[in-house]
């Protein structure tokens, strides 16, 4: 390449050759600005308007109205209420911290045993996600196995989709999210260097103050770009829910993308729907920013 | 000194039990769920409750092995995944070149940009994409909906196939340009061949999560001619009251078994999945 170049590379056969080595990320920044980037200006636009499922014909732009009706709604409230107890219960406590159970009992388990675990936590991973809600739906029926297995203990049995549906599909969602936390971590924790953690033993630290103030702080970047992540895709989630419950019963289980998807389609308020979208990205920017201000907070401190 | 010795080794033996313990606990409780799908499919007669099949049968099979049923929704899923997986992986390898290669003003924005849009929920926009596909006459096309499961993958298919990339020394290419071999060739013929290894698990990965999307083709599809299996599963046993158990079952595992076989591709190739792990880091 440089071997072709004429010997005196000017301000413009250097831009020429600038917009050549450019030209590979064409298709992908076409299908990126297209699909990815058009659609949320799109969003940003529409719930500003009384948009109907039939398109941006008769669209009024109608301000804040949107947000006004829905932060004024007692279901918008519930349901950002169980969207984020679902993200809070699933992700930061559920996988994250059985993610990290799990990788941290993995470094001292026998070698079968570790595979076998490894296996089969990695398979409900691996599980498409309306898949896994069929299968947990069966598991939390009236005659699943949960209440098989208390019957045995004899507690009564119950319909846990019906009296519990935010706290079974959250359930739903750590089994099947929980490899990939324990999957991070243990790449992150193999990567301790062993010497540290033996000369805090020989310190005389104990499991969990070697634990808590030796390893966790020299993962703690893994731990909050691995919160990013299990938070931001907790989120969006809506097939497991959807064959779990369908946001019932009486909305009880409805988070914010079932709340959206209903209002856009099921009642054709396209410009509300697209206005409750917005809220959820907004939600999900403000995790990110905390986690990254996080990150950032940790690199001065370095 | 042997007293010293076995008190040593005694509690890491001790310990290591426990330890093991406190892993087959989880594992139990993880394998229920999983065993429901195993067992319910060669049951014919299976509920919502474990059971064990008798007799063990293929009827549940034989009944949903039909075209409507399992064919067309399988041949779909795989014409709209493997399209999208290979739009991705194709673009992803031009735009991993000079982002790998070059040094440029907007790299570096451009790799957070596409770092954050890894975790954007893409739940969030599908419902401006619907408008947008239903006024560009896109709604209800499998080629829209490989377009846009194709740019759902990029970001995060992006970012590995730069870091596999990364790995490939430059000199090799370099030494083939004194040669008088273009850029383009030297991608083809010097750089894809050595990172062959981590485009798989690019290709894997990518195909993996799009087979299991669900919501994607759920809003930009309608006719049932042209639904994957991640959706059809969901109108097929979702629509009738009487859900026969032991077909679900049995839909559900062949529904996943190209996921299961290719993420055991994926880790044999990675030596484990914690090199994946690795790349997500971050």
């Amino acid at each position: 390449m440089s071997v072709s170049a004429t010997p005196a590379p000017g301000a413009a056969a250097r831009l020429r050759r600038g917009l050549l080595q450019g030209l590979p990320l064409g298709p992908a920044v076409v299908l990126l600005v297209v699909f990815l980037a058009g659609p949320i200006l799109y969003c940003v636009y529409s719930a500003f308007t009384d948009m109907a499922l039939t398109g941006a014909a008769g669209a009024h732009f109608v301000g804040l109205d949107n947000f006004r009706k829905a932060f004024t709604s007692d279901e918008f409230r519930q349901s950002l209420v169980y969207t984020l107890v679902f993200t809070i219960l699933s992700a930061v406590i559920g996988q994250n911290i059985l993610g990290m159970v799990l990788a941290l009992l993995m470094r001292s388990g026998t070698a079968w045993v570790r595979a076998l675990v490894s296996a089969i936590v990695i398979g409900a991973w691996v599980m498409p996600e309306v898949v896994a809600g069929y299968l947990w739906s069966a598991f939390l029926g009236d005659d699943g196995s949960l209440n098989r297995f208390l019957g045995l203990l004899s507690i009564p049995k119950q319909s846990w989709l019906f009296t519990v549906p935010i706290l079974a599909v959250s359930l739903a969602n750590v089994w099947r999210g929980t490899a990939f936390s324990m999957l991070v971590y243990s790449a992150a924790l193999s990567e301790v260097p062993k010497e540290i953690e033996e000369s805090a033993t020989m310190d005389g630290a104990g499991t969990f103050q070697r634990l808590w103030s030796v390893t966790l702080p020299m993962i703690r970047r893994s731990i909050t770009t691995n919160l990013m992540l299990i938070t931001l895709q907790t989120l969006s989630v809506f097939g497991l829910i959807w064959t779990m419950t369908r946001g019932g019963p009486s909305n009880k289980s409805e988070t914010l993308p079932l709340f959206a998807y209903q209002q856009a389609f099921q009642l054709s308020q396209l410009g509300y729907g697209t206005a409750l979208a917005l809220v959820l990205l907004a939600i999900g920017a403000v995790f990110s920013l905390v986690y990254l201000r996080a990150l950032r907070l940790e690199e001065v401190r370095r | 000194m042997s007293t010293v010795l076995s008190r040593r080794t005694s509690r890491p033996v001790v310990s290591r039990l426990l330890v093991d313990l406190a892993l087959l606990v989880v594992a139990a409780g993880f394998v229920v769920p999983l065993l429901w799908l195993l067992l319910g499919a060669f049951n014919a007669r299976a509920g919502l409750a474990v059971t064990w099949p008798h007799p063990w049968t293929l009827r549940n099979f034989h009944a949903i092995l039909t075209y409507d049923t399992t064919y067309r929704p399988m041949i779909n899923g795989a014409i709209l995944c493997g399209g999208g997986t290979l739009l991705a992986v194709f673009a992803s390898v031009l735009a991993a070149y000079p982002l790998s290669r070059y040094q440029f003003r907007a790299k570096r924005p451009f790799l957070l940009t596409i770092l954050f849009a890894t975790g954007l929920p893409i739940t969030a926009i599908m419902v401006p994409v619907y408008g947008m596909f239903v006024q560009v006459n896109l709604i209800d096309t499998l080629s829209g909906t490989i377009l846009f499961m194709a740019t759902t993958a990029l970001p995060i298919s992006i970012w590995l196939t730069k870091n596999f990339m990364d790995g490939v020394p430059i000199e090799l290419e370099q030494a083939a340009w004194t040669d008088g071999a273009s850029v383009m060739q030297g991608l083809r013929s010097i750089v894809l061949p050595l990172m062959w290894p981590g485009l798989s698990v690019v290709t894997i990965y990518t195909f993996i999560g799009l087979w299991g999307n669900f919501f994607v083709p759920f809003v930009l599809l309608s006719s049932n001619d042209r639904l994957p299996a991640s959706v059809s599963i969901y109108t097929f046993f979702g629509q009738y009251g009487q859900i026969v158990y032991g077909q679900l079952a049995a839909y559900s595992m062949l529904y996943s078994l190209p996921a299961v076989l290719l993420y055991l591709v994926l880790s044999r190739r990675l030596g484990g999945a914690f090199s994946f792990g690795g790349a997500v880091k971050g």
